[in-house]
């Protein structure tokens, strides 16, 4: 406590927030540096979720007792991954294959997905008979949020930074990871020719329809894995209808605030989880709380004003961000 | 210095539908040579070349590379035989370096160095001269460097025949002497170099031998030693065709359009147009003939109002009062309300005037807009659209069919009828037959003769020699922005046309004075 301010735990539930959009950002980052606008991230979170909760309560309910906290993690992940991929594999299909309309199709599966989670979301809730409108699957979440065994013993420091379910590192590494990928790497360097100038890239030989659908479909995964984490960790396996509101559209925003780089998306996403909790340790009058909240998209409002007004090239969007790709008549 | 031979093409013939592109063409260049390949628009040039870097493969006919048959199905097989080609229009990722944009697509199972590659793009320039500084970011960069780039990523693949398509087209006089002292290096280092282009001193000064082309037939190859303009001239217009246009006298209604000593840059910052003076006279036809993209486009968007200008005069004489009236600061608008109309057919035809998605009679009405009130009349553009379809023989459905659906020609039929239907006292045209039958294309003469006939000042821009000499009274030559002279239609040849066309000049000889087509200016002026 300083000042009377609960600054430990106002950190912890920051980064608890952020991670959710962390997971977001760095798949959308992913995804726009191939130049696709995959404006379905929030429907394909949702996805991610409900895919994960599906498998965890078919292995919740057939396990019994006791679950085997190998297969409480694995069983979720994957299932939870398959469903992200799927819905990515359906957008790459529309907008590289059929070269759809990017923003049409992103919304769509937007909706899509945000019906589909809430469709089986609502048939597992009937199924379990529940009183509540919610599903827990308690025992799934208490592996996920397994932390070091020591982590209680190092006082505020284990607080701030050991305190977490292995998810929450994992967001971090995957950002770093893709963050080493897009500069460092052949790969990477080819992956963002494609995303800036994809008849250039295709003149040099680089397969543009295949970076595309890959970055696509892992940055789309990456993404499902924050739907993933916000039920197995954040509510602790408590899946309610409509519970992730509207965090894929603030990792959207996130992409802009990061300006196109993993590395500043993590500082990005905890300030962005901050913003998000700040109005329960504050005092605020009612009305004052939807203000409050929309902090995060004012701020990126901003980082959106400045960076133009500086229009540093390295800062903008991917130069063919949102536009399909027709190879030239030959 | 010439060593063996490097590239072979044999009875190369390229068709497009019913189209020839190329037909029959065999040529041969040796390692240590500059080739000179000249052309007209539409001689297939560039097709010839684009089938040598893997873009088309030919109908006919081999390629053999080194005494090899070779198998060029893409760019990446071109590659592979060594061959490089640099375009036109540069393929670079704008927020990349040099050095990243040079090693994009290069799978050679090597780690992935910038540093490394960067030394190695330094040393590749540094031996044949070129300035870069590979870790600069293309968006930094001029056109020259950009150009520098392009043909670094073909050497940096190792390539050993380089294609250049007209390189020269973007630089300026010192970057063009800059470039030919790098090609000339590269000569001397063994490479084979071919260079497509149309400007005459280019090919006498930086090339060993020349290769005619004329639409789409092989001509025969040159020492350039031993040829001199006029006979290249003459190998690339050829004979002059007749045809049937009724072509009336000039009405001599006096000046209508004067244009005194204008200048403009392009987008690059080039100049396009360089102090370019003449006026039209009403009830006359002046073609403007040159090579494309020597500033026809820019002329007429700076008349029009549409392209700004550095410096110079654009006056309009009002044809009754005899008032002048500066173009240059009225806006678009009160350009076109003072009666001044431009039509321009670009290459791909319904990127200018047209919106392809609406209907004859929407499209009548975006011209004149302005006048209406909240709600539009779509009864007059009705009228108008019938009109125009009825007089011209336009082929369509009705005027509610999106004009994207019409076929080429009776898209430029309705463009070319919405602005006559205006009355203009200036009417220009610019490439207004692009891709029309024959039959289509008289039909537009023949409107451009009416226009003249009721008093109009028309300027027309055309591509074909033979037209501009049957269809104009007084023909101006636009030369890299310069009017290298305006001669009477009646009476030049073709050759001398030609003459005038590629007849550009460098900064060293800018000096020398231009007799010629002074001589010829006053000679229209009787």
């Amino acid at each position: 406590m300083i000042f009377g301010f609960p600054i430990v735990l106002f950190i912890q539930r920051a980064i608890l927030q952020g991670t959710a959009l962390l997971f977001g950002s760095t798949g959308e980052i992913l995804t726009e540096k191939s130049g696709n606008l995959n404006l379905g991230i929030p429907g394909i979170m949702y996805i991610g979720g409900i895919s994960g909760v599906i498998g965890g309560f078919l292995y919740q309910s057939s396990a019994g007792r006791t679950v085997n906290p190998a297969l409480a993690i694995i069983i979720p992940l994957l299932s939870s991954l398959l469903g992200s991929l799927l819905a990515s594999l359906l957008y790459c299909f529309l907008t590289v294959t059929l070269r759809a309309n990017q923003n049409v199709t992103g919304l769509a599966l937007t909706t899509f997905g945000v019906g589909f989670g809430n469709f089986f979301g609502g048939s597992l809730i009937k199924l379990v008979d529940s009183e509540v409108p919610s599903i827990a699957l308690t025992k799934i979440a208490k592996v996920f949020k397994k932390t070091l065994p020591f982590a209680d013993d190092l006082g505020w420091f284990g607080d701030i930074f050991l305190s977490y379910g292995f998810m929450v590192y994992l967001a971090i590494i995957l950002a770093v990871v893709a963050s080493v990928f897009l500069k460092k790497t052949r790969t990477g360097l080819y992956l963002r020719a494609v995303g800036e100038n994809p008849a250039t890239a295709d003149a040099a030989g680089i397969n543009v329809s295949k970076y595309k659908y890959l970055s696509t479909c892992i940055g789309g995964m990456i993404a499902g894995l924050g739907g993933l984490y916000y039920v197995m960790d954040y509510t602790n396996g408590v899946w309610s209808n409509n519970g992730f509101g509207d965090r894929g559209w603030l990792a959207i925003a996130l992409v802009i605030f990061a300006t196109w780089k993993p590395s500043v998306g993590i500082v990005g996403s905890y300030l962005f989880g901050a913003l998000y909790v700040l109005y329960n340790y504050i005092s605020v009058s009612m009305p004052m709380m939807p203000i409050i909240q929309m902090l995060p998209y004012v701020v990126t409002i901003i980082v959106l004003i400045i960076t133009s007004m500086r229009s540093k090239k390295e800062n903008q969007p991917p130069a063919s961000l949102g536009l399909s790709y027709f190879r030239e008549e030959r | 210095m010439k060593g063996a031979i490097a590239l072979e093409l044999k009875h190369v013939t390229k068709r497009f539908g019913a189209v020839v592109a190329n037909h029959d063409v065999s040529l041969s260049v040796h390692h240590g040579e500059i080739l000179a390949v000249l052309g007209e628009n539409g001689s297939g040039k560039t097709t010839l070349m684009n089938m040598i870097s893997g873009i088309y493969y030919p109908d006919e006919g081999e390629i053999y590379i080194d005494g090899n048959k070779a198998q060029i199905l893409s760019p990446k097989d071109s590659f592979k035989y060594g061959v490089g080609m640099i375009h036109q229009h540069f393929k670079l990722v704008d927020v990349f370096s040099a050095t990243e944009n040079i090693v994009l697509g290069i799978e050679d199972g090597k780690k992935f160095n910038l540093k490394e590659s960067s030394a190695r793009i330094a040393e590749i320039a540094d031996k044949y001269g070129f300035e870069i500084s590979p870790e600069k970011k293309i968006y930094n960069m001029s056109v020259s460097e950009k150009q520098t780039v392009e043909i670094l990523k073909v050497l940096y693949r190792g390539a050993d025949i380089l294609i250049l398509d007209e390189p020269t087209a973007v630089l300026t006089p010192q970057e063009t002497d800059k470039l030919f002292a790098v090609l000339r290096r590269m000569r001397d280092d063994g490479k084979c170099i071919i260079i497509i282009t149309h400007k005459m001193h280019e090919v006498l000064s930086l090339s060993d031998r020349v290769a005619v082309l004329r639409k789409g037939e092989y001509v025969g190859t040159v020492e350039t030693a031993m040829t001199g303009e006029s006979e290249l001239t003459e190998m690339m217009v050829g004979k002059k065709i007749a045809l049937n246009i009724d072509r009336t006298d000039a009405l001599g209604l006096g000046e209508r359009l004067v244009v005194d000593k204008l200048n403009c840059l392009d987008e690059y910052g080039v100049k396009v147009l360089q102090d370019v003076s003449f006026s039209v006279h009403g009830g006359e036809i002046l073609g403007i003939a040159g090579i494309a993209g020597s500033g026809q486009k820019e002329l007429l968007e700076a008349i029009a109002g549409i392209q700004p200008t550095e410096s110079g005069k654009i006056s309009y004489i009002e044809p009754e009062s005899k008032e002048l009236i500066d173009l240059r600061t009225k806006t678009t608008a009160e350009i076109r309300d003072l009666g001044i109309r431009l039509s321009f057919v670009p290459e791909d035809r319904l990127g200018m005037g047209l919106v392809g998605n609406m209907d004859a009679v929407d499209n009548m009405m975006l011209r004149g807009y302005e006048k209406s009130t909240v709600f539009v009349d779509r009864k007059k553009p009705k009228e108008l659209a019938d009109k125009i379809i009825d007089e011209l023989e336009v082929v369509t459905p009705g005027t509610s069919t999106p004009v994207r659906r019409l076929s080429g020609g009776n898209v430029q039929k309705l463009l070319v009828g919405r602005e006559i239907a205006s009355a203009p006292k200036v009417f220009m045209a610019a490439y207004p037959v692009r891709g029309l039958d024959i039959n289509s294309s008289y039909t537009i003469y023949n409107l451009l003769t009416k226009q003249k006939e009721s008093g109009v000042a028309v300027m027309f821009v055309g591509e074909d020699l033979d037209v501009l000499m049957d269809l104009c009274d007084r023909i101006m030559v636009i030369a890299s922005g310069k009017i290298t002279g305006i001669v009477d239609a009646r009476t030049i040849t073709k050759e001398e046309l030609g003459l005038l066309m590629t007849k550009t000049t460098s900064v060293l000889e800018d000096q020398e004075p231009h007799t010629n087509s002074e001589e010829k200016e006053s000679l229209s002026d009787e």
